[in-house]
């Protein structure tokens, strides 16, 4: 068997998931390379290799150095029919979702998504993927290679058991359309106020908070228990708060002792973002709200009403 | 300007869904609607021909029959007709295959801009435009929380791991839309009625030229092995607030040794 894992980038370091996913491939298969693309790649080879590649496929060229699939997805694909590779995995983001896309569509190749883990079973990969809300765990297969894979954000830790790696250059040679699209800015902000990685307690506010007047209501709870107030993405979106403190696929992973989520629908995309909390308390006046499967405490009730009051009783307690 | 919206039918979200154990397939034969997410792409593409002055918005979407009572939803938002290919040989398509039908459904229509919403509730995967992006051999951008349309090319700032991107891209193009891009506007009774009127075709495999070699089955490329209820979390709590809500919350995590 022979795997390909797509390290994704940001500046000088590689994204914790991918080097976990890279980790979890080297375990399973001991022919376990890494693909890296952008420009001014510098050390990032020697990471990759101390994750576990045996090889790692370099296309470091100043035309693919903005973030975008379609390059991706022709470097890719000319890859893996170049060296006969079987498998190739992505740690999920937005970026990898959109090359993983493409590139099942251009090797008619198979794609399995927000697989939780991955065992071979006499020989055969096999992944496994919760669905329709994490309801069910499915076992998913390929009928043929190569088999693509999106692995779901935090599922492997990455380890460092490999060694120095055999680096190659590969072309950079990419279809008229691919390159059609372009970056013509970014707005990376950074964080301000407490940072949602590192708080014990998160007080999240969802869209069905309503109104972004309803922040100092949720600050204050915040502060009473000595936490930070996060977010999902409606609410970034909206404009209603700053991004750094998005839990979710695009945003932050975290796993906090205790997270209390307002007006919080549960979506996937933010699922995937806490569902590591120790604890999980749930107020929504939806009593569908999918949140409540994956919680803890569940409260069908106002949150105009509950948080002054939860707030007050906090405060009673602490000062008690 | 020409509109192609990729819609959806899905089965309404709740405890009713499920995968049926024999055919390892989504079970569709329980209450279903539209996925809720192809509403904002279907409201961008209504303010893109308002915008533009002129144009037409066209429903593309793959399933069974009984898929255009959920799909009129979107007509009666104000969508100008629909096509739906309806084939028994494209059911159980995976990816691969379903990009496929979709993509040659799409082309025939040539549109200027192809639209979908951020994922479909039953399948999650928020992949298939970049696959039907690959096969009509046009630009993609996905996560889009802005979107103006100006001069022949789009502008749309989208969502990532680390902030916002700025992309430009010619038209014709494929874009999926965040939910955060825009407020759906509702059917209107008046909208509803004219709903029913506007032209609905459902079509063939072969009416878009492609055979069932490529879709269905034989043309997936992946596959479901086995079934299995999830780890569990332990029991969920659950109370309705009557005005002690917030009393309990405090015992609850008091016990939890949390405040």
């Amino acid at each position: 068997m022979s795997t390909l894992v797509f390290l994704e980038h940001h500046g000088s370091s590689i994204q914790k998931g991918s080097l976990g996913v890279l980790s979890k491939a080297a375990a399973l298969d001991p022919d376990t390379s890494a693909v890296i693309i952008g420009s001014g790649l510098g050390d990032l080879a020697q990471i990759a290799g101390a994750h576990g590649a045996k090889t790692v496929y370099l296309a470091d060229d100043a035309s693919v150095a903005a973030p975008l699939p379609q390059p991706r997805v022709d470097i890719i694909a000319a890859l893996v029919q170049d060296k006969g590779i079987e498998n190739v995995l992505f740690g999920a983001s937005v970026l990898a979702s959109d090359i993983a896309g493409g590139l099942s569509a251009r090797l008619d190749a198979g794609l399995n998504w927000d697989l939780g883990d991955l065992v071979m079973d006499g020989g055969d990969l096999v992944g496994k993927r919760s669905a329709l809300g994490d309801t069910i765990l499915v076992d998913v297969g390929w009928t043929g290679t190569p088999r693509l894979g999106l692995v779901r954000a935090g599922s492997f830790e990455p380890a460092q058991n490999g060694g120095a790696p055999a680096v190659e250059s590969i072309p950079v040679s990419v279809q008229d359309f691919s390159t059609k699209a372009t970056i013509t800015g970014q707005d990376q902000e950074e964080a301000s106020g407490p940072s949602i990685d590192e708080a014990d307690i998160l007080v999240t506010a969802g869209r069905g908070i309503g109104t972004p007047d309803a922040f100092p209501m949720f600050e204050d709870l915040a502060s009473a228990m000595g936490g930070a107030v996060a977010t999902t993405r409606a609410v970034v979106d909206s404009g209603w708060y700053p991004y750094s403190t998005q839990i979710g696929q695009t945003g932050k992973v975290v796993a906090p002792k205790l997270y209390i989520g307002f007006g919080v629908s549960g979506a996937i995309q933010h699922k995937v973002g806490m569902q590591s909390s120790q604890t999980i308390v749930a107020i929504n006046k939806d009593p569908n709200a999918p949140i409540f499967d994956f919680s803890d405490m569940a409260v069908v009730g106002d949150l105009n009403t509950i948080v002054p009051e939860l707030s007050k009783l906090v405060k009673e307690r602490k000062g008690s | 300007m020409k509109i192609a919206v990729c819609v959806k039918e899905v089965p309404d979200p709740g405890p009713s869904r499920r995968i049926d154990p024999g055919t390892k397939r989504m079970d569709r034969s329980g209450d279903r609607s539209l996925n809720a997410y192809d509403l904002n792409a279907v409201e961008e593409a209504l303010r893109m021909k308002e915008a533009a002055g002129e144009g037409e918005v066209v429903l593309v979407s793959m399933g069974a029959p009984k898929a255009l009572d959920s799909i009129r939803k979107a007509l009666g938002m104000g969508a100008d007709r629909a096509v739906l290919v309806s084939d028994d040989a494209a059911a159980g398509s995976d990816l691969v295959a379903t990009s496929k039908v979709l993509a040659a459904a799409i082309s025939a229509e040539s549109p200027d801009v192809v639209l979908f919403g951020q994922q479909a509730t039953d399948g999650d995967g928020a992949v298939m435009w970049a696959a039907v992006a690959e096969r009509l051999q046009m630009p993609v951008v996905s996560q889009i929380s802005e979107l103006t349309v100006d001069g022949g090319k789009i502008q749309a700032k989208r969502q990532t791991e680390f902030g916002y991107d700025h992309i430009e891209a010619p038209l014709p193009v494929v874009l999926a839309v965040s939910d955060a891009l825009n407020e759906p506007r509702f059917s209107s009774l008046k909208g509803i009625m004219a709903a029913k009127k506007k032209p609905q075709d459902v079509k063939s495999l072969a009416d878009i030229g492609l055979d069932a070699s490529q879709v269905g089955e034989p043309g997936s490329r992946t596959t479901v092995a086995d079934l299995n209820p999830p780890p569990s979390r332990g029991d969920t709590l659950k109370i309705e607030d009557d005005g002690s809500a917030a009393q309990q919350i405090l015992d609850f995590l008091v016990e939890r040794k949390l405040v």
